[in-house]
């Protein structure tokens, strides 16, 4: 039995990172092809473990990104199942030129691994968010972007990222995350999970901001609305085909991504709205174009209004605006 | 393929470069000319490629990091057979996968490049993975003057040392000519051979248009157990074309027709 279903069974939840790490374990163990590349992270990306269990398939590049992701896509383009571990805000931001031209660009299949995504630093400062890789990464060809939202959803793209032939950029936090659904479970790249289901609004989150999506909607069933939540686990490709079918059966739609409000999830949902005619109540939740408050990742989070109450909240003003 | 005939193609393939550039009206004329005795003796000599073993798993590897001398390499590839020769008139033509750098559109390249400071980090991946699964694949890089100013690549420098990967060779097309001008008024290198030796990488100096030279020098790899090869192949940017020898101009200037017949007329 994988590790996430006896924690579930226990009761037991983890950060997403710490689930990535035992499953990409679990993994390596029995693919030798499987190798964890690392840019003096192995700490933070909780890969202690699996230097101690697996000393030949971690490779230690030193905080050099750029080479990180080099070395990466030249393992990979010699067929090694390569899982390049780095912050997401380094990753992303001073690797980028390589993850276009020498990853996605040349098709060799590394899965970019981006911990402590988004705000997860928290008082550390914008140095150390990622705010700016969705919008980054959307604009890339050849790449898929995924950020699970509980457990079972990041034990699963780290298993079904290990078998796929193309590049995949996967973030996620270090905050202990729920499960959200104890009957779902199934999960496929570019389709969205549907957690609860209500026709007043639909609130779709990604990553960690589907958890309070979740707690919102049950404080909005005591003011009787009734919402959608969806864990919208894969920003690229977008799930076109239930977001036609949330704009068809919903009066209103609601984004809220731990990301920048420029060129995330919101934005890719609202494309897809408004070039199809579907003009519906909209509102994009993340964080605003401004320096980002200081704080840890919850009160950032709150200062947001990225919480159960803040999305309550902006729920009621997008449905009374309707 | 003897040092005599390796010296025949060479100008075969120097007269070649420049048809397919006057051709398209387009290309890296000064580096294509001065990088072209080097990817000559790898392919005609050293390399363990062609386009039967492709892509086998025990081919040796080589990737172009100054990718935008791709007219020399897309000649070498057309003479092993990699394609027919005759694609490269469409070279930089309207959808034509003969782009203006490396593409794993064309059989016989490796990856994309063009972005500089990129191809060395790939090889030492690919090194690396080579030297995990025991195998004889040997990997070759050629890097431009001009992009030994990326980090990246220094950061390739130290990892390749760190890894003791003796079965990576770089090759500095060493023109002294970059966009803008010498690379010493732009950014100087020296003494290079100083801060690679300092790096761990073992260096040798040789006369980058001498075939035998390359040769001798590519049979003698590694030059040092446990440590990645480096050479500095000091080259002339323009070579074997009088007026384009050493002028910046040439860097992708492309001759009109009275200019291409008087190249041609030398290229004998």
């Amino acid at each position: 039995m994988s590790q996430e279903s006896v924690n579930a069974q226990a009761g037991i939840s983890l950060a997403n990172l710490e689930i990535f790490a035992s499953t990409l374990e679990t993994i390596a163990k029995a693919d030798k092809d499987i190798y964890a590349v690392t840019s003096d992270s192995r700490g933070s990306g909780k890969l202690v473990s699996f230097g101690q269990q697996l000393p030949e398939q971690i490779i230690e590049i030193g905080i050099a990104e750029q080479n990180l992701v080099g070395v990466a896509a030249g393992l990979s383009s010699m067929g090694k199942k390569v899982f390049a571990v780095s912050p997401a805000c380094f990753l992303t931001a001073r690797a980028l030129e390589q993850i276009k031209n020498d990853v996605c660009y040349s098709n060799n299949p590394v899965k970019l691994i981006g911990i402590s995504a988004g705000v997860s630093y928290g008082a550390l400062g914008s140095t150390h968010h990622s705010l700016h890789d969705f919008a980054v990464m959307r604009a890339i060809h050849n790449i898929t972007v995924v950020a699970p939202a509980d457990n079972f959803e990041t034990a699963e793209a780290i298993r079904q990222a290990a078998q796929a032939a193309q590049p995949f950029y996967i973030r996620f936090g270090k905050k202990v995350m729920p499960l959200l659904s104890e009957e779902d479970k199934t999960f496929v790249f570019g389709k969205g999970r549907v957690i609860r289901k209500g026709r007043h609004i639909a609130l779709i989150g990604t990553g960690e901001t589907v958890y309070p999506a979740l707690e919102a909607a049950g404080l909005l069933q005591q003011a009787g609305i009734e919402a959608t939540v969806v864990s919208m686990h894969t920003i690229k490709p977008l799930d076109t085909a239930l977001l036609a079918s949330l704009a068809q059966h919903c009066e209103a739609i609601l984004t809220v991504e731990e990301h920048s409000v420029n060129g995330g999830l919101g934005e890719a949902v609202a494309s897809f709205l408004l070039q199809n005619q579907w003009h519906k109540p909209f509102k994009i939740m993340g964080i605003p174009d401004e320096y980002t408050v200081t704080g840890s990742q919850n009160e950032i989070f709150t200062h947001y209004g990225i919480s159960a109450s803040g999305i309550e909240q902006a729920t009621l003003q997008l449905l009374q605006k309707y | 393929m003897t040092i005599n005939e390796l010296q025949l193609k060479s100008v075969e393939y120097r007269r070649k470069i420049l048809q397919y550039i006057y051709h398209a009206k387009a290309g890296h004329t000064g580096g294509s000319l001065s990088i072209i005795d080097i990817l000559n003796v790898l392919y005609n000599r050293i390399l363990k490629v062609s386009p039967e073993n492709w892509p086998s798993k025990t081919r040796d590897i080589y990737i172009q990091s100054k990718g935008h001398c791709v007219e020399a390499l897309y000649v070498v590839l057309a003479d092993k057979g990699f394609f027919p020769e005759d694609d490269l008139l469409s070279l930089c033509q309207y959808q034509s996968p003969y782009i203006g750098h490396p593409t794993k559109k064309i059989k016989g390249m490796e990856q994309n490049t063009g972005g500089l400071g990129h191809g060395l980090s790939i090889c030492c991946g690919s090194a690396l993975a080579a030297k995990k699964d025991d195998s004889s694949v040997k990997v070759f890089t050629v890097l431009g003057d001009g992009e030994m100013a990326e980090g990246s690549n220094w950061e390739a420098f130290m990892f390749a040392a760190h890894y003791k990967l003796d079965n990576l060779c770089a090759v500095l097309d060493y023109n002294k000519l970059q966009i803008t001008a010498a690379n010493a008024d732009v950014m100087g290198l020296e003494p290079l051979d100083k801060k690679l030796e300092a790096f761990g990488w073992a260096v040798k100096h040789i006369d980058g248009h001498d075939v035998e030279a390359l040769t001798n020098a590519f049979e003698s790899l590694p030059f040092e157990k446990d440590k990645p090869s480096f050479i500095i192949a000091h080259t002339v940017k323009g070579k074997g074309v009088s007026y384009m020898e050493n002028v910046l101009k040439w860097h992708h200037g492309v001759p009109n027709a009275e200019q291409f017949e008087i190249a041609m007329n030398e290229l004998v």
